[in-house]
């Protein structure tokens, strides 16, 4: 009887892990199936390569482009704020400040990131907009500048936390080989920690990108709509994910061509983004699995 | 001397963007806070859907939105903390568990917008139903389910190895052993991740959408089968309404979306702290 009801609890258990299995694969099947139906009738090189996406005009061009720069133009002003920022602050945590106030940071980082986007959204559009067309002459209501800023200041706390994590996995006795050796704390911080701690803050890097890239409400809210490449922050811009939200928040019909646009967008936010995640663990897992004397070692 | 001076002046660096970062926040909320002012009354958490914005309240959407945290935990929580058991005690290292494990991983860190469009094909080609309360919680559910079986297999983790040899070696048998030394060890730290979840279902919003999220309901559902908006989809479409009337009611949801998501957020961290002496955890991706 026991037997049998330990047979049973671990079938079960298995099933549960089996779902997350057939999620990725149900996923993939969705975007895949529909993207090939989607690109039966728009042909690729025109979806890859267009520079122009105006799938409701009445010559309708369907180019990924404008939506992927748009993307790409948010997710990396956002960076270009959060990176040197989140950095210095995890730096500054790990290496100066002490461990009572570092154990206080780190819950209230983790508290900051836990914040719905839809309130970053909110403070995009209704606080730094303003604020940024009073200062801004030639800025339009809806801007790429705005989001950014907002998620720039999202992505802080989160990219912080996970950089402070990276530092946190370098041994102590790195740093006190490095003061022994005269080293004061900017030394050891930026050429004994820093350095060792690499593939880790490579990995926040790119996680971060990958979350900048897939975020949605943000932009959605404050950034507007466009049909062309625009690189230009002070103007509008469209993303892969805020496209899927105008389109599904329409009154489009289900089987339209319109609306099967989604999921070829959202097929390659998906692919983009699972391509920035898998490098990154690929990275943390490579080169952290072994202690860093070893790899030393053995790299030699 | 010269590496004084830089020491001294990273250290300004550092505290400035700490400083400025919280600052910009204090601020913000500040400002959401003043905005939401004129709206927070009793009147706004017990009326419904209004075109005029003084009128207008978010019982209906609250009451969906904790329908929503309830049935997406009563469906995350068995299966995540099933997965994570069956990963951390059942499974051996092998080909299968490097595909399983590399799996969450990609599932922790797809968009949420992605699982919408998941959730809208499953509604509209396999169910034919319309977006309901079970089909926004499931999807929802399926975007936490990673976070959750991290947490199950951390919370494993940290139970002593001794404690579970000493069961094994009285002759309990394997799963006696998760049940009754494992399990209950492991409890608290499980429901620090599980109030985690529940906090990101309260304020998730981009899949909500693209199912069809935004409807106007003016009565709070009763029924699983009900239509719904969700608080987080209500204050998506008051920011986005063109007069700017909408923008307390906006910032108004905003607070109470906030009084729902801190306070489980502390909670969790306040757990944690408890259990592992503020020992880190993994953020979600999402």
């Amino acid at each position: 009887m026991e037997k049998i009801k330990e047979k049973i609890i671990a079938a079960f258990l298995f099933l549960c892990a089996i779902l997350t299995i057939a999620v990725t694969v149900g996923m993939i099947a969705v975007l895949g199936f529909e993207s090939i139906a989607f690109f039966r009738t728009v042909s690729w090189p025109a979806f890859f390569f267009s520079q122009e996406w105006t799938p409701f005009f009445a010559e309708r061009k369907f180019g990924i482009l404008p939506l992927f720069s748009g993307s790409l133009l948010v997710a990396v002003l956002a960076l270009i704020l959060a990176i040197p920022a989140g950095f210095s602050i995890a730096v500054y945590l790990s290496e100066y400040a002490k461990p009572a106030l570092l154990v206080r940071f780190r819950s209230l980082l983790e508290l900051l990131s836990s914040i719905p986007t839809v309130v970053y959204g909110f403070f995009a559009l209704f606080f730094v907009t303003p604020f940024l067309v009073k200062i801004i002459p030639g800025l339009q209501g809806m801007n790429a500048l705005s989001p950014a800023l907002i998620m720039g200041i999202m992505l802080i706390p989160y990219f912080t936390f996970l950089c402070e994590e990276a530092l946190a996995e370098v041994p102590g006795s790195f740093r006190q080989a490095s003061y022994a050796l005269g080293c004061n704390k900017l030394e050891t911080a930026f050429r004994i920690v820093v350095p060792a701690a690499r593939p880790g803050l490579i990995f926040a890097i790119l996680v971060s990108a990958s979350r900048a890239m897939g975020e949605t409400m943000i932009v959605a809210i404050a950034a507007g709509q466009a049909t062309g490449i625009e690189l230009n922050p002070l103007h509008p811009v469209e993303t892969l994910s805020t496209y899927m939200i105008h389109i599904s928040s329409g009154d489009l019909p289900l089987n339209s061509l319109g609306f099967k646009t989604i999921f070829a967008v959202g097929f390659m936010l998906f692919l983009f983004t699972f391509f920035l995640n898998s490098i990154a663990y690929y990275i943390k897992k490579r080169f952290t699995s072994r202690k860093t004397h070893h790899s030393f070692f053995t790299s030699v | 001397m010269n590496s004084m001076i830089k020491n001294l002046l990273f250290k300004i660096f550092a505290i400035s963007c700490l400083g400025l970062t919280l600052l910009v926040l204090v601020i913000l909320f500040i400002g959401t806070l003043y905005t939401a002012w004129p709206r927070l009354s009793g009147s706004f958490l017990t009326h419904v859907y209004s075109r005029n914005p003084e009128h207008a309240g978010i019982y209906a959407s609250l009451m969906a939105s904790f329908w929503l945290m309830g049935l997406s935990i009563l469906m995350a929580v068995p299966i995540g903390t099933g997965a994570g058991i069956y990963m951390e005690e059942y499974l051996r290292k092998n080909r299968w568990s490097q595909i399983l494990e590399a799996n969450i991983i990609n599932l922790a860190g797809i968009p949420p917008v992605i699982y919408g469009i998941l959730g809208l094909e499953l509604v509209t080609q396999f169910f034919h139903s319309d977006f309901t309360m079970v089909a926004g919680a499931f999807v929802l559910s399926l975007m936490v389910l990673p976070s959750i079986i991290v947490n199950t297999r951390e919370s494993f983790r940290s139970v002593p190895p001794s404690l579970k040899a000493a069961s094994i070696a009285l002759g309990a048998s394997k799963w006696q052993t998760i049940e009754r030394v494992i399990l209950p060890y492991a409890f608290r730290s499980l429901v620090a991740g599980v109030l985690k979840a529940i906090a990101r279902v309260a304020g998730t919003t981009a899949p909500l959408l693209i199912m069809g999220g935004l409807a106007y309901i003016p009565f709070a559902p009763s029924h699983l089968n009900d239509p719904f908006t969700a608080l987080p989809v209500q204050i998506f479409d008051w920011i986005l309404k063109p007069k700017n009337e909408f923008s307390a009611n906006a910032a108004a949801a905003i607070l109470i979306l906030l009084c729902i998501t801190v306070p489980l957020n502390l909670l969790s961290l306040r757990i944690r702290k408890v259990v592992q002496g503020g020992s880190r955890s993994d953020l979600p991706l999402g």
